[in-house]
Order: C-alpha cells, then structure tokens, then sequence
C-alpha cells in the first residue's frame, strides 16, 4: 500500500495493493462535522476528475460535499455506511471509508499532503 | 468539506474564556462567538431530555420598559395582551410591522417597575430601532447589556437549582422573579426553548461565569451549545426567528392563533391589526406545519415540497435529524388545503423525492411544569 495522502478539503486517499484507490475524510473532518446521520454515495461505474464532488455527509448540523481528491472511476461504496453513518464518527479513516476507485492519473497524489503535512495544515 | 474560520470582529459573552476552557466548539452566530457544542449534539440533546443542560443564550438581548404604561404601549405593536399580565407572569409575543410582519419573537416578563423583554441576537439592533421610534419619546427604556442570560433545560433543572439553595418552587411555566443568587440581582424565569421543564436566569456578568461553573459541577448537569439548542426547538415544534418567522410572515401563517386574542382583532387597534382581521376571516394561504421525512436523508431549510404531480406546494423553514425520534424532521410552510388533506407529499434533495408526512407539532411532547 501507498502512503496515505490528504487533501486541503479534508479527504484522505490511499493506492492499494491493487492498484485501487481508497478514499475517506479525516479524522479531523469527522469530529469538525459532528455525528453523522446520512450519507449519499454516488453510483458505482461513475467517472470522476480530480475536485468533483462525489459523495454528501449530513451531520445533525449541516450538509457537506466529499470532494475526490485524484481522478479516476468508481467501482465500490462503502455499503455499512447506509445502515451505519455514524462508522464515519468511530472510524473515518478505517472502517469508514467512503468509495474505491481505479486512478487515472496516480500522479496527482504527488500534490496531495502527507500525514505530517496534513497535521499541520489542520493545526494552524 | 468546509471548515470553519472564526472573524475576529465578533463579539464576545461574559462566559466566552470558560467556553474555552471546557473545549466548546465555537463558531460565529448573530454577530457573537458562541459555543455550537460540547461533548457532541447527540449527546447534549439526549442528556437535556433525560437530564438537564446549561446553555449560554447571553447573545440574546434583554430590554427594559419601565413605568406603569409600558403595556398599553407596547400593545401597538403585538397582537395579544400585556396589561392583563400579573407581577411575574411571562407572554410569548412578537413584535409586528404595518403588515403583521414577524420583527421578531419575543418574551415578555411583568416585573413590579415595568416590562422585561428578551428579543433575538440578530435582531436586537433592529427591535431597539423599532421600539425607539414608536415608543422613544413616551418610555424610559433600558437595554441591559450588561447581563448574562443562562437557561437550565431539562426534566432534574428543578432539582438542580434546588440543591443549589435557590428557591424556584413557587414558579410555575412562564412564571418569573426577582432572586438573589451569591448576593447579585437575578431574574428567574421558568421557561425555555427546548419544550423541557427548565430556567432562564438573568444574572450579571460579573456573577455569570461563578454561576455556570456551579451549575455544571452539579451531578446530572452538562454544558449544551447553540446546536442541540436547535434540535431540541425543533423536536419541540417551536419556531426560529429568520427561519419559521421574519417580516413577510404574519403570526397566523406561522400558526401562532393563539397569540392573536379575537377580541384584539375586534378592537384592531394594533400595528397590522387590520391585515390580520382580514387574513383571519378569508384564511391563509400558506401555514407553518411538522414534516416526518420517511427516509434517512435529513430535509434542509429551502428544500421543495411536491405533490404527487409534481406541483410544488411548500418550502421547508427548518430540518434536521430527530435523536429522539431517530429520524429526520422539518417544519415547512405548505399551501393550506395539503394539511389537512391525505395527499402524498415529497420533499426533493438534491435532485431526489422522498416520501414525507404531515405530523402535529411538536414532535416529542412538552414537559413544562404548570
């Protein structure tokens, strides 16, 4: 597996051993957005470039679009996630992934942040 | 996702450094920093139903009208009574434009040297504004700035203030008194927004932050935020200023009759009063009414309602998700004829309908102690 990289919208991607990309939002986005109470996934197949929005977390508080950090297609969603938004809370960034993804372009997580990068950017 | 940064221009409550010290998460509201949440909204929500909850609503304006003709003044302007209040009975009321718009909903209190008003953060300046250029030249008026206002929500809020020696036993629901808590003047009224039992208290800012800190060292009390402050309203069926009600929307479409005494539309002496009388007799078109979405996805402000042919026939004002019915509510405003109708109802997020239905409000049941 890759190094984990984040982007400044607050989502986290990873390249699996597959060649697949993972996709989630941080830990510090989960506990900005409060508990979490729904979650639209997008359709499976979808094509997506780098910045769409592709997903939407409704938190008691306010609705947010997950926005894709690297393009690619969509060829899995994280079905627990209808049943049991609130894994977003206690695992965003294990259990709680969002979507998997075929990258067109593994390249752009080169401008993505790694984790100490990320780290500071949220602490400021 | 959008995070967000805090303005530097905004203004602080006397409470503010102990927000901080208890880790809130503090976002801008009306003009003010203000603590959103604690523990978490579920958990503060939850624990103000089964428990009780302090909140900081101190970004609330409080005015004061002194003399013995307050209230037939203030009379001009909101559709119910005031001079039939006894010394420390509360109304609900709200102040009216020449077109029985909602400026903004309001408490007043009868204290024995006039009449207390608590008006909304945002609309304080206005409602100053308002109550100065009808009233400036005959009422001695007061804003009370200098005042923090503390609620304590929740079924054990009397237990709580008991065991701190303060005597509300004698308050029933919208009643309200002059106290001394550790020596400053308070003003305790039985009321709140979270259809719980519960207090406002009105206290000094000087006295504010020792009287929070002894509240929440209380067993079965936690600090709550402004955000399941507005689950709670919600679940309570009670309105938002700026959401359910501004100046386009006259009390009787915000389904408030019960603020509007029919001998007061008799009289028609009031502000609006002949918009009413008539709005009253050929009915309205349009009313305020709870929404259960039969789905998982939460209904949010602006949101469209449909009915099974597609017309559009309402708007949701407020939605959110239940965390005591587990499921989204809303409150909307709806053509009429749909309320008391069977007709299937949608409401369209993003691009998507999901079922909804009309529901009588509130949604969880009121627990005031009368």
């Amino acid at each position: 597996m890759s190094e984990r990289k984040y982007s400044q919208d607050h989502e986290w991607v990873e390249i699996d051993n597959d060649g697949n990309a993972t996709v989630g939002i941080s830990d510090f986005a989960q506990k900005e957005l409060g508990d979490v109470v729904y979650i639209e996934l997008p359709e499976l197949e979808r094509e997506v470039t780098q910045d769409e929005e592709v997903a939407v977390i409704e938190s008691v508080k306010t609705a947010s679009d997950v926005k894709i950090p690297i393009s690619g297609t969509i060829i899995e969603v994280n079905e627990v996630l209808n049943d049991s938004p609130e894994l977003i809370n206690s695992a965003a960034e294990t259990d709680g992934w969002i979507i998997k993804m075929t990258p067109t372009d593994p390249t752009q997580l080169d401008d993505l942040m790694d984790a100490a990068d990320y780290a500071d950017f949220t602490s400021k | 996702m959008k995070v967000d940064n805090l303005n530097q221009s905004l203004q602080r409550t006397a409470l503010y450094e102990m927000h901080q010290s208890l880790g809130a998460r503090l976002v801008p509201f009306a003009g003010y920093e203000m603590p959103v949440q604690f523990s978490g909204f579920k958990e503060e929500h939850l624990h103000t139903r089964e428990k009780a909850c302090v909140f900081d609503i101190s970004h609330m304006g409080q005015f004061f009208l002194h003399g013995d003709v307050a209230g037939e003044t203030l009379e001009r302007i909101i559709p119910n009574y005031v001079t039939n209040l006894k010394q420390g009975q509360q109304r609900y009321s709200v102040l009216l434009n020449e077109h029985a718009g909602i400026i903004d909903d309001i408490m007043i209190t009868k204290m024995d040297d006039g009449l207390m008003l608590v008006v909304n953060a945002a609309c304080k300046d206005k409602d100053w504004a308002t109550l100065q250029a009808h009233f400036g030249n005959e009422l001695n008026m007061e804003c009370w700035d200098d005042r923090a206002l503390i609620a304590l929500q929740g079924p054990t809020a009397a237990q709580t203030m008991a065991s701190l020696n303060i005597d509300c036993s004698d308050l029933r629901f919208l009643n309200a008194k002059k106290i001394t808590v550790n020596n400053a003047t308070c003003y305790i009224s039985r009321s709140g927004y979270t259809g719980e039992d519960g207090f406002e208290i009105s206290i000094p800012n000087d006295d504010a932050e020792n009287f929070y800190k002894q509240l929440i060292a209380c067993d079965d009390v936690i600090p709550a935020g402004l955000g399941a402050r507005d689950t709670l309203r919600l679940e309570a069926g009670l309105s938002l200023y700026g959401h359910e009600l501004n100046e386009e929307i006259t009390p009787l479409e915000a389904g408030l009759n019960w603020i509007v005494p029919k001998q007061r539309l008799a009289e028609a002496t009031f502000l609006g009063s002949n918009v009413l009388k008539e709005q009253f007799e050929s009915g309205v078109t349009l009313q305020r009414a709870g929404l259960l979405v039969e789905a998982r996805v939460p209904a949010r402000e602006g949101n469209f309602l449909f009915d099974i042919d597609h017309n559009q026939v309402g708007e949701v004002s407020s939605g959110s998700f239940s965390p005591c019915l587990n499921q989204p509510i809303a409150m909307a405003y709806i053509v009429k004829q749909f309320l008391q109708s069977d007709a299937e109802l949608f409401v369209e997020v993003r691009q998507k309908q999901y079922p909804v239905k009309i529901t009588p409000l509130p949604f969880v049941p009121h627990r005031y102690y009368y």
